[in-house]
């Protein structure tokens, strides 16, 4: 197996537990080049890669930027308050111009579900998805599990509980999606009205008692409260939010081993995460998922550019 | 029918002459490393490691340089290129690098070399050894400093080194196209 399955990364869904192993293999050779000194190698010199952002993001667009910088590629930004967007232009019509100047590969993020779907069946250049609305956001589901893997040497049969804003994440669908194929254990914790109806559907537990859920569990990967989607009032209040679902160094310290924590950023530090959790040098590997950020998108990158199908 | 090009005893004295060679021009190996290429260098580079520490009784510094990420081929062939793992533990700076590969064909795997290994510090030197030199095939300017063997060939033929540790027989063959597509 040495090649995707697919043309674009679109979501975890269309991947199969093989094309997963090959970009885990393929970044483990980029993360060797990371930790030296001339982190750079010339493999895509001749691509051009457009990041196409309809919405606000700072580690996602920075950790794609740098990984085609690394790879050599060469990069444009765009972002959607800046351009012609704001002036009514279609998305089609926008990514179109784009490519009219000969560009190879697009990332993009787009506040609506589908959005890269419809891009994906309209244009001839590889699409990568790095977000789309409450839907899928496969690289960071990718960087997630593999920095599990890096952390416990497998994903397979480990029991992972992932807690928090569920309804509106696409990080927990990306993820349910992924370390389902790769056979991990996943139950979801939080309160009821984040949980979507039926998510049991995908072969997910769901438990709302949080001490509970992390007694079953070797790793938790803690979502963010998406402050600006909740209008609506899915819960009282802050504090009573991190009061029952708040993962504070008590909590875990209340429990009899030791847990693997991954946020997948921005935090909002004592609201569902601790301080002193989310620094702890034993339980915590943020720092880590960035930097494995990095070495995923470049693996997905590499693969996707590498396709004979696309030159 | 692959006909042989070395094997047995004549592989083995090949292996030993460019051991042997190597000590000449470097002496006790206090400032040269070796560098195998992957994939299939490493077999060799293996072999002549082996051999200097047993010649010099000490120890000499081995690297394994993986070139896939600077190959020219990316995107222009069908197959896509698969990486293998990267291993150089020391600073190349100021050292002086023999490079190793089995096969020397066209040249382009050893320029993808050559840039790869500028990573790693700036060597004093570099020279290439390499088991079988495939002549007047070459697409670039490059030439090897110590070769075990040279073969006239066709470009529809191909020539395979096999180890024992990876292959269970050791020695070079000459195929013909047929024969290295039913392999």
């Amino acid at each position: 197996m040495s090649a995707l399955s697919v043309k674009h990364l679109l979501g975890i869904k269309h991947l199969d537990r093989s094309d997963i192993g090959l970009i885990f293999s393929t970044a483990d050779n980029f993360s060797t080049i990371l930790n030296r000194q001339i982190k750079k190698v010339p493999s895509l010199r001749d691509i051009t890669i457009a990041n196409v952002f309809f919405e606000n993001s700072t580690r996602t667009r920075i950790s794609f930027e740098l990984a085609e910088k690394r790879l050599s590629a060469d990069v444009v930004n765009f972002s959607a308050s800046s351009s012609s967007v704001s002036k009514g232009e279609t998305l089609l019509d926008t990514v179109n111009n784009i490519l009219a100047m000969k560009v190879d590969m697009v990332v993009m993020r787009h506040p609506h579900v589908g959005a890269c779907h419809f891009l994906a069946n309209h244009i001839n250049a590889n699409v990568i998805n790095a977000g789309d609305g409450t839907h899928e956001h496969p690289t960071q589901a990718l960087l997630d599990a593999y920095s599990i893997r890096k952390r416990h040497g497998r994903v397979e049969g480990l029991n992972v509980l992932i807690m928090g804003d569920i309804l509106h994440s696409r990080v927990a669908l990306s993820n349910i999606f992924c370390l389902l194929k790769l056979g991990a254990n996943v139950k979801l914790c939080g309160p009821p009205t984040l949980i979507p109806k039926n998510i049991e559907s995908l072969g997910v537990a769901v438990e709302y008692n949080l001490d509970a859920a992390l007694a079953w569990c070797d790793v938790v990967n803690v979502l963010r409260i998406q402050l600006e989607r909740q209008k609506d009032s899915y819960f009282p209040s802050l504090r009573e939010y991190a009061r029952y679902y708040g993962l504070g160094l008590e909590r875990l310290n209340r429990l009899q081993k030791e847990i693997t924590v991954l946020h997948p950023g921005p935090m909002n530090r004592g609201v569902e995460i601790d301080s002193r959790v989310a620094d702890h040098p034993r339980h915590s590997i943020i720092l880590d998922q960035v930097e494995n950020g990095v070495a995923i998108r470049m693996a997905v990158l590499y693969l996707l550019a590498s396709d004979p199908a696309t030159f | 029918m692959a006909k042989v090009l070395l094997e047995g005893a004549l592989f083995e004295l090949t292996l030993t002459r460019l051991a042997a060679q190597l000590v000449e021009n470097h002496h006790d190996f206090s400032q040269s490393v070796l560098i195998g290429l992957q994939p299939r260098g490493i077999y060799l580079a293996l072999a002549l490691h082996h051999k200097l520490q047993g010649m010099l009784q000490r120890e000499i510094a081995m690297g394994r340089l993986d070139v896939t990420f600077h190959r020219d081929d990316f995107r222009r062939r069908n197959l896509p290129l698969v990486p293998s793992a990267l291993d150089i533990n020391f600073s190349l700076e100021a050292k002086q690098v023999v490079l190793i590969d089995d096969v020397f064909y066209t040249g382009r795997t050893v320029r993808a070399g050559l840039e790869a290994m500028m990573a790693f510090g700036r060597p004093s030197k570099v020279e290439l050894l390499v088991l079988v030199d495939r002549k007047y095939s070459r697409h670039l300017p490059i030439q090897a400093d110590y070769i075990g063997i040279k073969v006239d060939t066709r470009t529809n033929e191909k020539v395979k080194v096999k180890w024992m540790e990876s292959d269970g027989e050791q020695g070079v063959w000459l195929l013909t196209e047929d024969e290295s597509n039913a392999k």
